[in-house]
């Protein structure tokens, strides 16, 4: 019996184990929710709102830290983003009202996809562009290797075979020299 | 000729490429376009940080050519930018209103008492709406006003002898006329 109280059985020590394990894992589960709920402050007000306001976090560009949205920063920027988008859409405006509002002061640097208007049409069609040029370079370069492969196919002409005679004739010619 | 200048047209790509990313390297990804650039000055009215009693909008500025500069006790910018603007000051060219931004008060009116005053007055936005208007992102920033109440000019990060002598006070100078 004295000898259980110096070294605890296996059965207890293992107990002990599985609570220490428990303890780490509330800590850990804890941890994590404190993080979430930093993450995404815009809590209060109904679900559609909150829905909405995440919705158009995510489209807006936190100029703070210009990597990423007003949804995925933690920025005292992007905090008040997210309470000034909220307000705007209880007040009852759509998500592209509160985008005009936005950029009407914060320009279009604030949206994080760039609007398609004329400063902006070779941003957006630089893509087509290259394409085109591609694929021009592609068909003129398969075009005129078909012309080639066909004209490979094609029997010599008398002047082409007299030349390969001609040849074939000097190679022997110079074997034997 | 033709076919061995289709050579160098990598080449060329490669050159016009370099030529732009170097340009890129050079640009203050940080310093966003303001839209607010040649449109009224957003109207407001707060009350003033040292006497809240009194009320400042920038309608009761019209008719002179004034700076505008957000600040704020806890902007660390803000300090380097102050020697600046209190020489500014001192020289009379342009009257400077401030906008303290999400700040204490109390805060406010100590850290001017301890690094002087270049205000004329300062709005007292404790909410950081006006600051929204103004699409203000980081603090400090700097306004010109035109005698119409128009904004003619948007300075982002501390104003430095510098940018004073060479990008503000020229505006100013052409606004005065």
């Amino acid at each position: 019996m004295k000898r259980l109280i110096v070294a605890p059985s296996p059965a207890r020590s293992s107990a002990r184990v599985g609570i220490q394990l428990l303890l780490a894992l509330l800590l850990t589960l804890f941890a994590a929710q404190t993080m979430a709920a930093s993450e995404a402050q815009v809590a209060l007000g109904d679900q559609a709102v909150q829905e909405r306001v995440l919705k158009l976090s995510h489209q807006l560009r936190c100029l703070v830290c210009q990597g990423q949205s007003l949804a995925e920063s933690d920025s005292e920027f992007s905090r008040d983003m997210r309470a000034k988008v909220q307000a705007l859409v209880e007040q009852g405006m759509n998500d592209a009202e509160v985008k005009d509002y936005l950029v009407e002061r914060y320009g279009d640097f604030i949206l994080y996809k760039p609007p398609f208007k004329p400063e902006t049409y070779l941003l957006w069609f630089t893509p087509l562009i290259l394409f085109a040029i591609g694929a021009t370079v592609l068909l003129v370069n398969l075009r005129r290797r078909r012309q080639r492969v066909v004209a490979a196919g094609a029997p010599l002409s008398a002047e082409e075979e007299t030349r390969v005679k001609k040849l074939l004739e000097g190679q022997a010619g110079d074997n034997q020299a | 000729m033709l076919r061995s200048l289709k050579f160098l047209i990598p080449f060329l790509i490669f050159v016009v490429l370099a030529v732009f990313f170097w340009q890129g390297l050079s640009l203050n990804p940080s310093t966003v376009p303001s839209p607010l650039i040649d449109k009224a000055a957003p109207a407001f009215s707060l009350p003033q940080l040292h006497e809240p009693d009194k009320v400042i909008t920038p309608a009761d500025l019209n008719g002179q050519v004034w700076m505008f500069n957000v600040w704020a006790s806890w902007c660390v910018s803000c300090r380097q930018e102050h020697p600046v603007l209190m020489q500014l000051a001192k020289t009379g060219v342009v009257p400077i209103y401030g906008l303290n931004y999400k700040d204490a008060r109390e805060d406010a009116i100590r850290w001017l008492q301890q690094f002087g005053n270049p205000y004329v007055a300062s709005a007292f936005d404790l909410e950081g709406q006006v600051g929204i208007d103004y699409g203000v992102y980081g603090v400090p920033e700097t306004y010109v006003v035109d005698r119409a109440g128009v904004i003619r000019h948007k300075h982002i990060g501390p104003v430095s002898q510098e940018i004073l002598q060479n990008e503000i006070l020229p505006i100013v100078r052409k606004l005065k006329g």
